[in-house]
């Protein structure tokens, strides 16, 4: 997947990427061998049931897998060659938001409770190195927050006296406040009602394509991703599915996993019953043998419990790991 | 925080002494029947062999002489003035020492001693309980929680017993007892200050042994939350460097709670560490209540009880007053 999308350069080259968790019955796979290159100035969107490992990747590719998790392989990339994975604990602190900067969920209780916001981010900058007088730095601090919203006010309030989504926005800006390349946001508007979700999401939007910055957004909200995403990752136990433009996904999809997905979206036309998924989710502690997704896969056949599939091409742009692909592939190959 | 509120809380304050003063008057007037200076004279004249005419004269005067000869509200006025005056009376037992002036004397030394120990036991023990519960801290730092916390089991006095025998009697490292050497001139020099010094170390040492461990507990489980919260996580993830994380987003939020329970510390300094004042020979307010204790020192014990509910009435306004400079979540304008 190495060429490019809509002409875009690759801005980071994920592959092999495994994270394992130790736990006392046995080793659990939460991201499993996951290739993905990300583009420069993309808005990518991963999806995938509770449990399929999107924060596990996430905090991965921030380094921030903490015991009893640990990175057990794989490598991720960046443009300029430097591997995400392989840098000592200094590096990776400075590669925190000045490259890679991350968008929190919970913006609830995501700011220091006893520092004004603007301090905040004046601390934030210091830390990384940004010299200047309070008052340059207490400058840029107010355009950041223009940027995404908020009044200068906001600078000397404390995280209290904002709302839900005004901490949001105050969480966006400082993510920005480097001009990093990518931005990794997990279920950014999750605790927000609906129309601050929209909001939010534009306003992300925007400064997206202003910095000409890389997102990656995770989300269960498939509406949402719809609307933000250009393309789409769809993840199950811990492996990369399917990935493809944001049309293909809905209007195409490959993997019967993707397709089951799309269709259990919620419409007026199906209303009334509500559609999922059959059989439950995996354990990653005694993952089922060949494809993953087999024992409840509606097209499954004999020879999908023996071999496990890989991501392959199945049209332009567009791949999934499955083996009814394979099997055409393969036919056609020959 | 408004004017409205700090003329309330002062307010509150004065009543609190208001209070703990009118319960030191009427108190000791409840045992029915009894006249001190009567009884007083009476012992007196028994053990002296005098005869007993002239007793009821010298009841009366000195009656006149304590004001006890007026009506009991204007005992009761004249001993509030007093007390807001901080007049205390005299010493029953070092007639004619005024108690205001025995407290006064021996304040600076249990300030001088005791509220430094607590200090710096609260500083070591909020920062070691802090880094017992830091997953950042070295293994070796995280470990040194455990023996202060086995220390924080044994009270100050044993302790005080204990660094006693080892560092002055075995070691002779330290003087044994008092606040100064015997002879020493009690003047503003070099030397006093030094031989004040060596002579607060072993005190100082049970008591900070002993609170490291207190403290350390209280902050350990405070930062095992804080550490998991949502901020901390995200300075992580913004690239912020340990030390600040660890100082300002989790200590800092961790240590709220602490600062209630050292105001409170500081304000039963006086009382909490009476028998080490003791054991020391120190000339402190707790050797002060002591000796009162042991020579039924009425006035004297009467007035440390009230110096001790102005400290604590006092330290806990101040804390009041405080607490919404450390905590901007905490406001007392909200509250007309
Ligand atoms: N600390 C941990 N110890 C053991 N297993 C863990 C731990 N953290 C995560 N896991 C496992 O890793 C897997 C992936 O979890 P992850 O949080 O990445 O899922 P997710 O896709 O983000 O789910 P959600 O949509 O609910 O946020 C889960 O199956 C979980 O059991
Ligand atoms: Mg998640």
């Amino acid at each position: 997947m190495s060429e490019s999308v809509n002409n875009r350069e690759p801005l980071l080259d994920i592959s092999g990427l495994e994270v394992h968790f130790e736990t006392r019955r046995g080793i659990a796979r939460a991201v499993n061998e996951v290739d993905l290159t990300l583009y420069k100035g993309e808005r990518f969107g991963l999806v995938g049931e509770s449990g399929s490992g999107k924060t596990t990747m996430i905090l991965a590719l921030l380094r921030m897998i903490k015991t009893p998790g640990f990175i057990a392989g794989g490598k991720a990339v960046f443009d300029d060659g430097t591997d995400l994975l392989a840098l000592n604990a200094e590096q990776v602190r400075q590669t925190r938001l000045k490259r890679v900067a991350m968008v929190p969920q919970g913006a609830m209780n995501s700011l220091n409770p006893v520092i004004r916001i603007g301090e905040q981010m004046m601390l934030t900058m210091r830390e990384h190195g940004e010299e200047g007088e309070r008052d340059e730095l207490m400058a840029r601090v107010v355009g950041l927050l223009e940027k995404v919203g908020l009044k200068p006010e906001a600078a000397s309030l404390y995280p209290h006296e904002l709302s839900g989504g005004m901490k949001q926005r105050a969480c966006i800006a400082q993510a920005i406040c480097l001009n990093p390349q990518l931005i990794l946001a997990d279920e950014p508007t999750s605790a927000l009602d609906v129309v601050v979700q929209r909001q939010i999401m534009q306003t992300l939007r925007q400064l997206q394509i202003g910095l000409d910055a890389t997102v990656l957004l995770v989300g269960h909200d498939m509406g949402l991703m719809a609307q933000f995403a250009e393309r789409v990752g769809i993840m199950y136990g811990g492996k990369l599915v399917e990935v493809g433009t944001v049309s293909d996904i809905f209007r195409n999809p490959q993997h019967p996993y993707t397709q089951l997905l799309i269709s259990s979206i919620p419409s007026f036309e199906t209303r009334g019953d509500f559609k999922g998924i059959p059989g439950v989710a995996l354990s990653l502690l005694d993952p089922p043998s060949g494809c993953l997704f087999h024992p409840r896969c509606p097209k499954a056949t004999d020879a999908c419990a023996q071999r496990e599939p890989t991501l392959k091409e199945v049209s332009p742009g567009q791949w999934a790991s499955c083996l009814l692909h394979e099997e055409e592939h393969d036919a056609t190959a020959s | 925080m408004n004017w409205n509120y700090i003329v309330r809380r002062v307010a509150l304050f004065l009543v609190v002494v208001w209070a703990a003063a009118s319960v030191n008057f009427f108190v000791p007037r409840l045992g029915t029947g009894r006249d001190p200076i009567r009884e007083k004279l009476g012992q007196l004249a028994a053990s002296g062999g005098l005869r007993q005419d002239g007793i009821e004269a010298m009841v009366k005067a000195y009656q006149a002489k304590f004001g006890l000869d007026k009506p009991l509200y204007v005992q009761y006025l004249n001993f509030l003035g007093d007390t807001f005056t901080l007049d205390l009376g005299y010493s029953l037992a070092n007639y004619p020492a005024r108690v205001g002036q025995m407290i006064g004397n021996a304040i600076p030394w249990t300030i001088g001693l005791m509220v430094v120990s607590v200090l710096i036991g609260f500083a070591l023990g909020t920062l070691i309980g802090a880094l017992s519960a830091w997953p950042n801290a070295p293994p070796w730092v995280r470990s040194l929680a455990v023996p202060f916390m086995t220390l924080s089991a044994i009270p100050p006095y044993l302790l005080g017993l204990i660094v006693l025998y080892i560092l002055g009697l075995k070691m002779q490292w330290f003087p044994l007892s008092g606040g100064y050497s015997p002879g020493m001139l009690a003047i503003a020099s070099v030397d006093f200050y030094l031989d004040v010094l060596h002579h607060s170390i072993l005190p100082a040492l049970a008591i900070v042994l002993q609170a490291v461990g207190f403290w350390a507990l209280g902050m350990r489980g405070m930062m095992v939350t804080t550490s998991g919260e949502d901020y901390v996580t995200l300075a992580e993830a913004n690239g912020l460097r340990n030390r600040t994380i660890f100082f300002r987003y989790g200590l800092r939020n961790a240590m709220l709670p602490q600062f209630t329970a050292l105001g409170l510390s500081l304000a039963n300094v006086v009382a909490g560490q009476v028998i080490v004042e003791v054991i020391f020979a120190y000339p402190g307010i707790g050797t002060v209540l002591f000796q009162a204790i042991q020579s039924s020192d009425y006035t004297v014990i009467n007035g440390v009880v009230l110096i001790l509910i102005m400290s604590i009435g006092l330290v806990t306004m101040l804390m009041d007053f405080l607490y919404p400079l450390l905590d901007p979540r905490i406001s007392h304008s909200r509250q007309n």
